[in-house]
């Protein structure tokens, strides 16, 4: 049974009317409770738990603290190439933008890479629009090889792979893949994704399992908040790290809540998602998912992710560009969205030292093969 | 046995320590708080993971914050079998960070438990390579003894799920391990105040690594302080000898009275 009956299961069990009816009590009842349930989640994602963001706020704060400290993690995504061949309306990569179709060549690659570790980051996320003839396996594995002079750790966002697919890459040097449903309305996905291989939406729901089987460390997911009625993209978001923690103890599960941006072709959220949502889902995920890490990326404005803090985040991404080659060329080419916190990596290092987190640059060893960092005398002079 | 008070050294890997608090470097808001810290605890034995180091860092580097007469103890976090921590421990020696390692192997990402099976196989692999090994372990006396018998220089049993702050929830299997391992056997994990340490000293454990309790103090500095106090004052009191405990109150009519009896 994979992640689609559990969903399917919620799905049609009237979610709407559920969460719509959740009391009160319900919500005092899961705030005193230690382990939650899906349902109890549920609960925390209701209009009922609203009066009750606080002592959410509180108890994820100590949650957070107690399970990653007072650290955060930061990365950085890198665009390799913005060919498409999905038609997704809610996106700048879609193919029926007319935009600059750009790949990079692995020596722009290694260019990229170093205007990055400049900045001292470790943690790289590579991301490709849908267009496996162009941005191949093949393509993006020699790229990693590239990138692994340069970073520890290396994260995919890229087309959903199958299980071989995510193990030839694992061997080229990724640990960790981020891939988002978008949106776990199954019938909004069909009208959002009208051509293209993304249209699949099971093919698409079952790719973080099949990372999962394949050995990868990390599996990050999400949906973009703002497609559809937030609640319900949350609960099953939520519901498939839930499905995926217990199957693959083994995998550092994460979740990411990114919430609709401005982009090239303009379309509208379907839903508007306040702050104070953000907040209620991310306090709520922490209750039920103590160790479950929580990304927020650059789509938020600075202000908004500096109160954000310590709220629950693990991980954020720091002197973001959305461009492909945006960092080593001064061309005007076109973003996947437009970002809303610009602040540099040493900005952004800056506010996290005076907030007292730690910014923490380097979380993992890559073990497969010589990295050149680890070859030198403890304590340089 | 019971150790000669002025010379109660704790000794592990034939390297004597004249505080048994261990200390780690993961949550705290800053490295610069590390050398206070040290400071403040008293302590000699200071974790750090290995997947936090990076020694071309032109940001900061945990590392140079530690001082150099710490002993360090690289751990294997991240690792999630046995193949895992022994590359990671190699990886640690490799880049000067010496022999010793703190042994963690956790395949369970909700509960952050270890797995006693793969480390007791990590552990019999890196002590023939001459490493100090000190495996993190569930409170499992018979995981404590294959590990004394594989030549754990100390087992690391946990209070509690890590980052809990919730005691000594294992405390009859950690009395257990105390009274039949050899070794020493330094309580990890769970400990959330200095009366639950000085409560695991007590109990004759020879050591507590604690991390999360000072890290997420108000105050980890003071907090560091108040652990050191307390470890010391529970050492103290196993040394001096607790008083028995009686769980009745002594009967005022003896049952056993009548043999005392004239006839």
């Amino acid at each position: 049974m994979g992640f689609y009956d559990q969903y399917a299961a919620y799905r049609d069990g009237e979610f709407s009317r559920r969460v719509q009816s959740a009391t009160d009590g319900d919500v005092q009842r899961v705030l005193g409770k230690r382990t939650l349930s899906p349902d109890d989640y549920l609960s925390l994602l209701s209009p009922a738990a609203g009066p009750h963001l606080e002592r959410m706020a509180q108890k994820a704060h100590t949650l957070t603290v107690a399970q990653f400290g007072r650290t955060m993690v930061l990365y950085t995504p890198l665009y390799l190439s913005n060919f498409c061949t999905n038609h997704c309306l809610y996106c700048g990569f879609s193919q029926t933008n007319r935009i600059v179709r750009r790949q990079l060549t692995v020596d722009e690659v290694a260019a990229e890479a170093r205007a990055i570790a400049a900045t001292g980051l470790k943690h790289v996320l590579i991301l490709t629009g849908d267009a496996p003839a162009i941005a191949s396996v093949d393509y993006i594995a020699s790229c990693c090889k590239v990138l692994g002079r340069y970073f520890p750790a290396i994260g995919i966002e890229i087309y959903a792979l199958s299980q071989a697919d995510y193990g030839r890459l694992i061997e080229a040097g990724v640990d960790s893949l981020t891939i988002y449903q978008e949106t776990y309305n199954q019938a909004l996905y069909r009208r959002l994704h009208p051509k293209g291989p993304k249209r699949d939406f099971h093919f698409r729901l079952d790719a973080p399992e099949r990372a999962c089987q394949a050995g990868m460390r990390a599996v990050n997911v999400g949906a973009l908040l703002g497609l559809d009625d937030w609640q319900q993209d949350a609960f099953f978001t939520g519901l498939h790290a839930c499905y995926l923690q217990d199957r693959y103890p083994q995998t550092e599960i994460s979740v990411s809540l990114p919430r609709m941006r401005p982009h090239v072709g303009g379309y509208q959220p379907g839903c508007i998602v306040e702050d104070r949502h953000i907040v209620q889902t991310m306090t709520a995920l922490r209750l039920f998912m103590p160790r479950v890490g929580i990304t927020i990326s650059t789509r938020e404005s600075a202000g908004f992710r500096d109160r954000l803090l310590p709220l629950g985040v693990t991980r954020m991404s720091a002197g973001s560009c959305t461009a492909v080659g945006g960092r080593t060329d001064n061309s005007d080419s076109t973003g996947q969205f437009d970002i809303s916190d610009e602040r540099s990596v040493a900005e952004m290092v800056a506010m996290l030292r005076r907030a007292g987190w730690q910014p923490v640059f380097k979380d993992w060893q890559r073990l497969g093969g010589k990295s050149p960092s680890m070859y030198t005398k403890r304590k340089p002079t | 046995m019971k150790p000669d008070r002025s010379t109660d050294a704790l000794t592990i890997g034939g390297h004597a320590f004249d505080s048994r608090l261990m200390i780690g470097t993961g949550k705290y808001p800053s490295d610069d708080m590390i050398p206070k810290i040290i400071a403040a605890s008293g302590s000699r034995i200071i974790t750090v993971a290995l997947r936090r180091v990076d020694f071309t860092a032109t940001t900061d580097n945990v590392m140079r914050h530690i001082p150099d007469d710490m002993q360090l103890l690289p751990n294997t976090s991240g690792a999630r079998n046995a193949e895992e921590a022994v590359r990671i421990a190699r990886l640690a020696r490799a880049t000067g960070c010496g022999n010793w390692v703190k042994i963690e192997v956790i395949p369970d990402n909700r509960h952050l438990l270890p797995d006693g099976h793969e480390t007791v196989r990590a552990t019999d692999i890196l002590v023939s390579e001459g490493f100090v090994v000190l495996p993190y372990i569930n409170a499992d006396p018979i995981v404590a003894r294959q590990l004394e018998a594989a030549g754990a220089a100390a087992v690391m049993p946990l209070a509690a799920p890590i980052g809990t702050n919730r005691g000594l929830t294992t405390r009859e299997m950690l009395q257990i391990i105390i009274d039949e391992i050899k070794v020493p056997v330094v309580i990890d994990a769970g400990i959330g105040r200095p009366s639950q340490a000085c409560e695991a000293m007590e109990m004759g454990a020879d050591a507590c690594l604690v991390n999360t309790a000072i890290a997420s103090a108000a105050d980890p500095v003071a907090m560091a302080g108040a652990f050191a106090a307390a470890i010391k004052a529970g050492r103290d009191a196993w040394t001096a000898g607790l008083g028995a405990m009686r769980t009745t109150a002594a009967a005022s009519s003896p049952l056993t009275g009548f043999l005392d009896e004239q006839a």
